[in-house]
């Protein structure tokens, strides 16, 4: 269920001054302002949040939570809204979310990251073909300079720290348990 | 002096030049830095987005296995993302005891537990603050005179947490530029935001914004950096955001602790300035 619930409580003292829209360097490129995106969320508006692109647009840069002047948690709750459409497989979010999904995945096999798996773990998720293609420029460059090398998935190698399985399980037994509380 | 120090993931591939820098500047220094036995990644950008609790529990691993190593320390963080992680647990372990229960419950997995016990510092704040200029000038061996430098200093090591500079208009990075023989050059970009991941995941809203960063450095030399995100979205699309503006916007990229390098004598390969992906010839002149 895509519940704003607790992102809706955080909020709860907004005044609608639009200085958050003000201070975000990504306010063109979103569809729907900060200050508007807040007002749906006060007022439980899931559809037209989440049919909204604007918090995937958020670059966590914290200059709106700097700025309001209200004090409010603003980036964290751009967050909060990537972490229910990551959670619920909200369409406008797949892009993003294979993204972010990808290289978390190469963190719990490895427990260190290794950007040439990740990165492929992304293509196939995405099964999109052409996607390799928007980073085939910064990708050769960083190959010329030997930083990575594009790879298959593999199991462990001996560079990482072993896997984080135990962690990652009860991050997740965690979160079942508080969404189950009434 | 010596420091816990925590490299982070893209300090071991993309960004292996911050960290070989790093190291050279400190050990000129005579500082010693013990690296984090079994440190794993901090979640960079990607955690907080597919889970809350993730976001904390990884970097938590990391401090409870520093605090194994010593107490009532700083962690040095050169990668602007890692710091923020790591800040944020730092912070909220004091202020939240319900996030601080769930942690622990996790970090019990593999017998760790976290006491809050150290103090999380960026790299710039221990050049700026615990270093100094002073300090810096009396290990330069070749002024860089005539380098014209703009410090960009990004958005994660000021914000939200602005706990060694101004979080708008920063200047901890003018001193040590100077203390170089370096000039500052004047500009207003120095706090502005990269777009970070939204490089891979919006590309076109974060290219506006480096392509009035790189904009705004025209007439520098090089800008200054102490992210390995910031470093990549300023060095790594110069051609193609040049060719959509109709302009060159190629400059030099270097990171901080490379710059000091040089005038202090470290030699460029050791600096690592041949894995920058933009670097002109009249840096690598000095
Ligand atoms: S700046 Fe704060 S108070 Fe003003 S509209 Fe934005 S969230 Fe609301
Ligand atoms: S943190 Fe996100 S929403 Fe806030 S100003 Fe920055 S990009 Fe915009």
């Amino acid at each position: 269920m895509k519940d704003t619930g607790s992102i809706k409580a955080l909020l709860a003292t907004c005044m609608q001054c639009g200085t958050c829209t003000g201070t975000c360097p990504n306010a063109d490129a979103m569809d729907l302002t900060p200050r508007h995106l807040w007002r749906m969320v006060l007022m439980d508006r899931a559809d037209e949040i989440f049919e909204s692109q604007t918090f995937a647009y958020c670059s966590t840069c914290y200059f709106c939570t700097l700025k309001c002047p209200r004090g409010l948690p603003l980036t964290r709750a751009m967050s909060m809204l990537k972490e229910v459409a990551y959670k619920n497989d909200v369409k406008t979010f797949r892009k993003s979310g294979a993204f972010y999904g990808s290289f978390m995945e190469s963190v719990r096999r490895h427990g260190r990251v290794r950007e040439s798996e990740f990165m492929t773990l992304y293509f196939l998720e995405m099964k999109n073909p052409l996607l390799p293609f928007d980073f085939a420029s910064l990708g050769l460059k960083l190959m010329s300079k030997n930083k990575v090398s594009f790879s298959l998935p593999s199991g462990a190698d001996g560079r990482g720290q072993g896997n984080l399985d135990r962690i990652f399980k009860k991050v997740s037994e965690i979160e079942n348990r508080e969404e189950q509380m009434p | 002096m010596s420091y816990i120090y925590y490299p982070g993931c893209s300090l071991e591939a993309s960004a292996i030049e911050y960290d070989a820098s790093t190291r050279a500047v400190m050990h000129a220094l005579d500082i010693e830095l013990a690296e984090i036995e079994g440190w794993s990644c901090c979640g960079a950008t990607a955690a907080e987005p597919v889970s809350s609790l993730l976001s904390f529990v990884l970097p938590a691993r990391n401090l409870a296995l520093a605090e194994k190593m010593k107490q009532n320390f700083s962690v040095m963080v050169p990668c602007s993302a890692c710091y923020l992680n790591l800040k944020k647990v730092e912070m909220e372990k004091k202020q939240n005891p319900s996030m601080s229960a769930s942690i622990d419950e996790c970090l019990a997995e593999e017998a760790l537990k976290l006491e809050g016990k150290l103090k999380v510092r960026h790299l710039l704040d221990i050049l700026a603050n615990d270093i100094g200029a002073d300090q810096i000038k009396n290990k330069v061996t070749k002024k860089l005179s005539g380098l014209k430098i703009v410090p960009y200093y990004g958005c994660q090591c000021l914000r939200p947490y602005p706990v060694f500079d101004d979080p708008e208009e920063p200047r901890s990075m003018e001193p040590l530029i100077e203390a170089c023989g370096a000039e500052v050059f004047p500009w207003d970009m120095g706090a502005q935001c990269c777009g970070a991941s939204n490089m891979n995941t919006k590309k076109s809203a974060a290219g506006k914004l480096v392509q009035k960063i790189l904009k705004s450095a025209k007439g520098a030399d090089a800008i200054v950096t102490v992210c390995p995100m910031c470093q990549l979205n300023l060095e790594g699309f110069q051609e193609e955001l040049s060719r959509k503006a109709g302009e060159d916007l190629s400059v030099s990229v270097i990171y901080l602790p490379q710059l000091l390098g040089m005038a202090m004598g470290i030699s460029r390969e050791e600096l690592m300035l041949h894995k920058n992906l933009a670097v002109k010839e009249l840096v690598l002149s000095y």
